[in-house]
């Protein structure tokens, strides 16, 4: 009855209001696209390669709106990360401006009110695009660019979510779907109107080892770096795995040969 | 325990002991020469394994908690920052997580042992009771330990399940409150159910030691569902049974070891890795795998106060099955009509589980799911309160050996044995 009333109401509204179409349209988000990742399967490790390109994708264009907040420079130079030298991943950071600890006059605004700042240090994390949630809806149409650090973990499809809705955008929405005014058509994001505009084209990046930067390349490359991101300890939890599991393999077999042995005259 | 103790302290230091505190005799004699049906087959080793879990589960969270901050604008990142930068945080936070999974896997494993060999039957009431108990701490304890990542499952699983309490009459949302320490899940919450998970499993603990002393006064019910008749029945526990039990709990680490290592997450709501946010209500709120029938029997049911009466009833109702079960016969291979609903049960939980995972309008092969949830609910309760009192009486059992030792090595082994 409460189900049958679910369905009728709108249907009923809908038809009074002479928009037949808009009910008709189901925006849930399409299934993730099936791309393959170097990092899938038991004996799967990131891609140097493509972490350090997913790194240059984010810090040239997703950083722009969107933080990267558990993650320090010094993780760039960690094992099974991105592979930067400790030097790399100094100069990195050089290239960043934190908040300063209060100077000498115990001030932490210069004369004109302005903060005061230092380069950042491997030690320090990724500075946040916007300085508080207000002002990061304040310049993207009210909407909050999610923080990245953990966004592969955070959503059922992991990278293959990422990679489809980066590349989802520039489709053709189906008649009787409007796009939302300051929104944009994406049908692999629930309701299909997604809030931030197509953020890679072609060429957006150029790599510097001579890939070609292409919006597939790209996006596949950022989501293999934020995989890493949520995900910083993968290859030693399946390289531990796999003599965790040797050991107790070689393990069962000597208790099985005991058990066996003990029990011989027993059944 | 049961019977003579065969404990012989040989030097003067353990006769010294001995006199003093007969710890080396109790282990002597209930892991040593304790004498235990010879018959036991794999389902029985999952008490050994529960221990394990148990062990494990509080090492390993004792060690979380070394790093863990509950307070309700730092225990996100706390978590965080373990599987990033506390040395081999990763492995104990998944040992952890997914150790609770693994702990829930054993346990329903070990209760349809229990179902199916009616080890829960006379004199083995109170280990059955005292085993119910366990599992409803263990409930509550998943319960409050889910809470405190304070990922926005973990907020909205706790805000559903509070709110339960509110559905009694009069004094509901005092209770409610009362719970809270706050006028809804906040900081205060979380840092209480941080006590409480920590404070858990050392009553489990205490449990379970009451749960093997009582089982160590009438010995092991086994698959025959006979008792022991003479000393041919059974073998002393060690080396045959630390043996077995060894060797099938290493099994069972192995398939742990796949989860920790190779699907961390398998089991887990990437949801949970969205920080707690009160004003955004996720589009599914599911509860742990372990939960998720009772969760489809709450939501079944269009009145609140009601569904929690049917759902709370259903964990009463097990602490009453020695008494629902009127057969004379324990063991399910003797009882042909029992051993088919008994099987039936055990789809329905699935079913029932799987109704839970869904969202609440779902519906599969046209069929709506709350209907399906409706039915498995109706056939959870009928299974105990009716098709159990009533099958022990009207069914007729198959013949029962005259012996465990007869059973396994056959009449002339058993003859010669003897």
């Amino acid at each position: 009855m409460r189900n049958t009333m679910r369905i009728a109401l709108p249907l009923g509204i809908g038809l009074l209001l002479a928009v037949p179409a808009m009910a008709a349209i189901d925006t849930t988000r399409l299934p993730v696209k099936d791309v393959d990742f170097s990092f899938e399967g038991p004996f799967g490790t990131y891609d140097r390669g493509a972490l350090q390109r997913g790194f240059q994708v984010y810090k040239e264009v997703c950083s722009a709106c969107h933080s990267l907040d558990h993650i320090a420079f010094r993780n760039l130079a960690d094992d099974g990360g991105p592979g930067f030298t400790e030097a790399q991943a100094k100069a990195i950071a050089a290239g960043y401006k934190v908040p300063a600890d209060p100077n000498d006059q115990g001030e932490i605004f210069d004369d004109k009110g302005v903060r005061l700042t230092r380069a950042a240090t491997l030690a320090d994390y990724f500075p946040p695009p916007f300085p508080n949630e207000q002002a990061a809806r304040a310049n993207n149409s009210g909407a909050l660019p999610p923080d990245l650090s953990m966004v592969v973990k955070a959503r059922e499809g992991g990278p293959h979510y990422v990679y489809s809705i980066l590349t989802g955008f520039h489709g053709t929405p189906p008649a009787g779907f409007t796009v939302t005014p300051n929104k944009y058509y994406n049908p692999y994001f629930e309701g299909w109107n997604i809030s931030m505009p197509p953020p890679l084209s072609d060429d957006s990046v150029t790599f510097s080892d001579g890939t070609k930067a292409t919006i597939a390349q790209e996006a596949h490359d950022v989501a293999t770096f934020l995989a890493w991101a949520s995900d910083p300890k993968m290859e030693e939890r399946k390289r531990m795995g796999f003599s965790v599991i040797i050991f107790l393999l070689v393990l069962s077999g000597i208790l099985f040969a005991a058990y066996r042995k003990v029990w011989k005259d027993a059944h | 325990m049961s019977g003579q103790s065969t404990y012989n302290p040989k030097s003067g230091f353990e006769k010294w002991i001995d006199q003093r505190l007969p710890l080396p005799r109790l282990m002597h004699d209930t892991m040593q020469t304790f004498p235990t049906p010879r018959n036991l087959n794999i389902w029985y080793t999952f008490g050994g394994i529960l221990t394990f879990c148990l062990v494990v589960q509080i090492v390993t969270g004792v060690v979380l908690a070394m790093h863990y901050v509950a307070n309700a604008g730092m225990a996100f990142d706390s978590v965080e920052r373990i599987m990033r930068d506390v040395n081999y945080g990763w492995l104990m936070r998944f040992i952890h997580s997914n150790g609770a999974s693994m702990f829930f896997l054993a346990v329903y494993i070990h209760m349809f042992r229990g179902l199916y060999y009616g080890s829960y039957k006379a004199p083995r009431e109170l280990i059955w009771i005292l085993g119910v108990l366990i599992y409803l701490l263990m409930m509550a304890t998943a319960f409050f330990g889910y809470v405190l990542p304070w990922g926005q499952m973990s907020f909205w699983g706790a805000t559903v399940i509070t709110n339960l309490f509110s559905a009694i009459p009069l004094v509901g949302t005092h209770i409610a409150t009362w719970l809270w320490g706050d006028f809804a899940v906040g900081d205060a919450t979380l840092n209480r159910f941080f006590s409480l998970h920590y404070l858990l499993p050392f009553i489990i603990a205490g449990v379970v030691g009451l749960h093997i002393w009582a089982l160590h006064v009438p010995g092991n019910n086994n698959p025959l569902g006979i008792d022991v008749k003479s000393p041919q029945d059974t073998v002393p526990f060690h080396p045959y049974y630390t043996v077995k039990d060894a060797f099938y709990l290493c099994l069972f680490v192995i398939v742990f070891a796949v989860v920790v290592f190779y699907a961390p997450n398998f089991f887990g709501n990437p949801d949970n890795y969205i920080q707690a946010n009160p004003l955004v209500t996720p589009t599914d709120i599911v509860p742990e795998w372990y939960l998720l029938p009772y969760y489809a029997m709450l939501r079944s049911i269009p009145n609140k106060l009601f569904g929690v009466i049917v759902m709370g009833g259903a964990i009463v109702t097990l602490f009453l099955i020695p008494w629902l079960d009127t057969s004379r016969v324990r063991s399910c291979r003797f009882r042909p009509l029992m051993k088919q609903f008994f099987w039936a049960f055990a789809v329905v939980c699935v079913i029932l589980g799987y109704c839970g995972a869904q969202s609440v309008d779902a519906a599969r092969f046209g069929i709506p799911l709350v209907w399906v949830a409706r039915l498995g609910t109706i056939f959870y309760y009928a299974f105990f309160w009716l098709i159990m009192p009533i099958i022990g009486l009207v069914e007729t059992p198959k013949k029962l050996p005259a012996s465990i030792a007869q059973s396994v090595l056959g009449d002339s082994a058993a003859a010669a044995a003897e």
